[in-house]
This record gives C-alpha cells, sequence and structure tokens, in this order.
C-alpha cells in the first residue's frame, strides 16, 4: 500500500500542473473556470478573484452544475497544491479534458503579490454567532452584513439603554454609540442591568462598553462621557449614527434630540416610562410626526415627576427598552412597520398594549410646513415653564 | 357615562385611581366632570380654556386634536385615554 507521499508524487505525475505566473496568465486570458477546493475558512479569508467555490469532498457532485461544458479549461487551486492535485486528477476521471492544477496553491498566488478577493460575507465564527439571524428569510447574510455595518446612538446608559443596547449588541450591530455622563449609582442597579455592583461609582458609558464588548466583540462601542447638549450635539451626530434611540430622563434632551434629528434626517426611537406605563413610538422625519408634533410644550416641571421621583418597576425599562430595540433593529434592516405615527402604551399592572394615532402637525415649529424654529434653543429655559401663554 | 384612563403620572390627583367614570357628551364635558370631582387636575389639563399642550386626548385611539378638539363627541363605553407628556428615560 503507497504512502500519502508516494500517491501524491504518483498523481502528480499523471495530472498538468501550472505555477502562479502561468495561472495568472490564464486567468488574465479570460478563458478557464477557476476552482478552488479549499474549505469554507480557507476560502473566506481570500481567493482568487472569479474563481468558484467547490470543496473537494463535494467536487464530484458539484462540478457539473459549475463546469457543464467538458471541454472549456479548468485551473483547480487549494492552498499549497496537493489537494487540487488530487481533485484535478477526479476531474480527469469525470471528462474533463483540460484540467490544471496551481502548483504551490493560493500561498504562491499571494506570494507573487496576485490579485485576492476578500470574503465580503460571514466568516465561520460569525456565522455560528449569527446562525438564528441567518435562518430567517428576511435577516439572513444579507441582513446580518446590514447590522454589522450599521450605527446606532444611544441617549443614556440607563433603564432603558440597559436592555436597548444589550439586544443591539447581540444582534451584532457594528457600531453603537453611548452618551451619558453620569455614574454607576446603588440605585440603579435594581433596573440598569448593563451595569454591575463591581462597577459603582465607575462612569456608566465605561461600565456599558465593557459589558457590551464581553458580549460581542463584533461591536464597537462609542462611548460619550458627556451630558449631551446644544454644544455638542452636532460633534456627536457628526461621527455618522443611522438610528437614534432616545432613552433620555428628562425634557430638555427630548426636545433637542428631536430638533436635531429633524435636521439630520435621523429617525428617533422614542421610550419613556414611569411607576407601571412606559411608550413606545418611532419618529422618521419626513414620514410621519415628531416629538414636537405629539407634545407641543413640556409639562411644567413642577407637574412631571420623573422616575427619580416618582419610582420604576425595574423590569418596566427591559419590556419597553427591548420594544426601542426591536424598532431599532427593524429600522436598520428596512424591514416591518415601524412604529411610525403610532403609539404603544405598555401597562405592566393590567398586563395590556394600546395604541394611539399620532398625526403630523402642519403648523409644527420644527417638521411643519412653516418651520419657526430652525436653530438649537434654549432647552432648559424652554422646559422651565417660562414660555409664553399660548 | 364614560371611563377615562388616568395616566400613572395623574393619579396622585385622583386618589390613585386608574381608571373614572365621567359624565358627558363630549371630551369637554367628560374633562369638565372629572375638574370639579378631582380640582388638582385642571392645571394639569387645561391652558387658556384649551387643552394643555402638554397633554393628549385620545377618543378610540384618535387624538381629539385631529378630531374637533374639546368639542368632539363621545359615546358611553368609548375608550378615553388622557396622556400627559412623561420624560422619564434613564436614571
Amino acid at each position: 500500500m503507497p504512502t500519502y507521499r508516494e500517491l501524491l508524487q504518483q498523481v502528480r505525475g499523471e495530472i498538468d500542473e501550472v505555477d502562479a505566473t502561468r495561472a495568472r496568465e490564464l486567468v488574465d486570458a479570460g478563458e478557464p473556470l477557476v476552482v478552488d477546493v479549499r474549505e469554507q475558512d480557507e476560502w473566506d479569508e481570500g481567493h482568487i478573484p472569479g474563481a468558484v467555490h467547490i470543496p473537494r469532498g463535494h467536487l464530484e457532485s458539484r462540478i457539473e452544475r459549475a463546469a457543464p461544458d467538458p471541454t472549456r479549461p479548468i485551473i483547480v487551486y487549494c492552498s499549497a497544491g496537493n489537494r487540487s492535485a488530487f481533485a484535478a486528477k477526479t476531474l480527469g476521471e469525470l471528462g474533463y479534458q483540460d484540467v490544471v492544477s496551481l502548483s504551490g496553491g493560493f500561498t504562491d498566488w499571494k506570494r507573487n503579490g496576485f490579485p485576492v478577493q476578500l470574503q465580503a460575507g460571514l466568516d465561520a465564527q460569525r456565522r455560528a454567532r449569527y446562525s438564528r439571524h441567518l435562518l430567517i428569510p428576511e435577516v439572513g447574510e444579507e441582513g446580518q452584513l446590514k447590522l454589522l455595518d450599521s450605527k446606532i446612538l444611544l441617549i443614556g446608559a440607563g433603564g432603558l439603554g440597559s436592555p436597548a443596547s444589550l439586544y443591539l449588541a447581540a444582534a451584532g450591530v457594528g457600531r453603537i454609540g453611548i452618551v451619558d455622563a453620569d455614574v454607576v449609582d446603588e440605585s440603579n442597579l435594581q433596573r440598569q442591568i448593563v451595569h454591575s455592583t463591581e462597577r459603582l461609582g465607575e462612569p456608566k458609558v465605561d461600565s456599558a462598553k465593557r459589558t457590551i464588548e464581553a458580549l460581542n466583540p463584533d461591536v464597537q462601542v462609542v462611548a460619550y462621557k458627556e451630558r449631551l447638549t446644544s454644544e455638542n450635539i452636532e460633534r456627536i451626530l457628526a461621527d455618522g449614527w443611522d438610528v437614534i434611540v432616545d432613552g433620555a430622563d428628562n425634557f430638555p434632551t427630548r426636545y433637542l434630540v428631536n430638533d436635531a434629528s429633524i435636521w439630520h434626517g435621523i429617525p428617533v426611537v422614542h421610550g419613556s416610562i414611569y411607576r407601571f406605563e412606559g411608550q413606545v413610538t418611532v419618529f422618521q422625519p419626513g414620514a410621519g410626526p415628531c416629538y414636537r408634533c405629539l407634545f407641543p410644550a413640556p409639562s411644567p416641571p413642577e407637574l412631571a415627576p420623573s422616575c427619580a421621583e416618582g419610582g420604576v418597576l425595574g423590569v418596566l425599562p427591559g419590556v419597553i427598552g427591548s420594544l426601542q430595540a426591536n424598532e431599532a433593529l427593524k429600522l436598520a434592516l428596512g424591514i416591518g412597520e415601524p412604529l411610525v405615527g403610532r403609539l404603544l402604551l405598555f401597562d405592566a399592572l393590567a398586563a395590556e398594549f394600546s395604541e394611539m394615532k399620532l398625526r403630523r402637525d402642519p403648523d409644527c415649529p420644527v417638521c411643519g410646513e412653516h418651520p419657526t424654529i430652525t436653530d438649537y434653543i434654549d432647552y432648559a429655559e424652554f422646559c422651565a415653564g417660562t414660555r409664553e401663554p399660548a | 357615562m364614560t371611563n377615562v384612563r388616568i395616566p400613572p403620572t395623574l393619579r396622585e390627583q385622583t386618589g390613585g385611581e386608574r381608571e373614572i367614570a365621567a359624565e358627558g357628551e363630549t371630551v369637554r364635558d367628560l374633562l369638565d366632570d372629572l375638574m370639579a370631582r378631582f380640582p388638582a387636575l385642571r392645571r394639569q389639563l387645561v391652558e387658556n380654556d384649551d387643552l394643555a399642550p402638554f397633554v393628549n386626548v385620545y377618543v378610540e385611539g384618535e387624538d381629539v386634536r385631529t378630531l374637533d378638539g374639546l368639542e368632539t363627541e363621545v359615546r358611553p363605553g368609548s375608550t378615553i385615554i388622557l396622556l400627559p407628556a412623561m420624560a422619564g428615560g434613564i436614571r
């Protein structure tokens, strides 16, 4: 019985081989079919442009579809020229008349500096990580690549930002920006699951970044350790965001985010919570109403208790923040019916959802037909209740 | 009588009630009835004899501003929801 080496030697004597330079000439002449017989992970790391991929184990069963004409010249290659030698012999036995094996394989091709096409698709590791997405026809590899390429900005790394950031990160959103100036406080941990007891006193953006990167190294986290203001919002938006997830805790920030999103044309996934109830909607500039259409003015401060004053059931931001992540993913993927022009209310005690219709206000001072606000205003003053009575 | 859903931010003013039956044929009547019984609601709902800009009223899921405002008719059994702006999120 011959050894592998002897068999390889014997097979190489029975087939034709070309070196990388000759193969390049043939490829440039455009005539041959180039067949890569390596494994998926090898192919993913780069291959000869225009080659078809048929792993050695599937060669006999799949070559006919790739090369129906047995007279067409074929260059077959692997990484070093051994597997392709056996493949060339097999192709000869199948009746292919003009088959050559690339001696030195793809390794030698690369060493010569010849063109290499990098795989635009997902590598094996990502295919495994996102397999449950790939199984859904509406997402699939194309959708997953979109997510990996998408950029979502979160306002706040608190109650709503915690679940939203975790699910967006797990889903493979390639870049997540987080704006928050606070540090992790003991009273946060009843609901802010992106943080932990050992992070007490740490800036929330740093804590969230560590959790997210541990969950999914595909995600790049851009941390803005600052409070969103009229002064810094243009700089932050200049980093290029596809969707904003608004989990702010105060009216000035809500109106600031709204106005900026209209001027920049960025959809905002809005969520807010209080005690046992929450609301979610999507403000998509041009397609539906904005926050000012819904609430032309904020509640006077003395009439609008915050969660810090009124409390909130720990799981409620989990529900609402997850719904926000759901909307953000739909927007990033371009699928489904986003909550544009619809306000979803959730009542945790009744375990009940209800939906309100929202309409654009043609007289809206920012997104209406004749806008009167075209630049940032003093949002603190606007929300302090000093506005003129209507 | 028509049931009016009271949002959590307004329950302090209504003795904690989540839903209150009110009398009237228009949104204005209903609110007048509610405000007569719970006077603290007035500042939360009206401004210059009109709906305050920071509160929305929905009749069967529709914003009354897109209907007939405070004069929007209501029927017994209609679903009425009061919705003031709420800012809560992160802290």
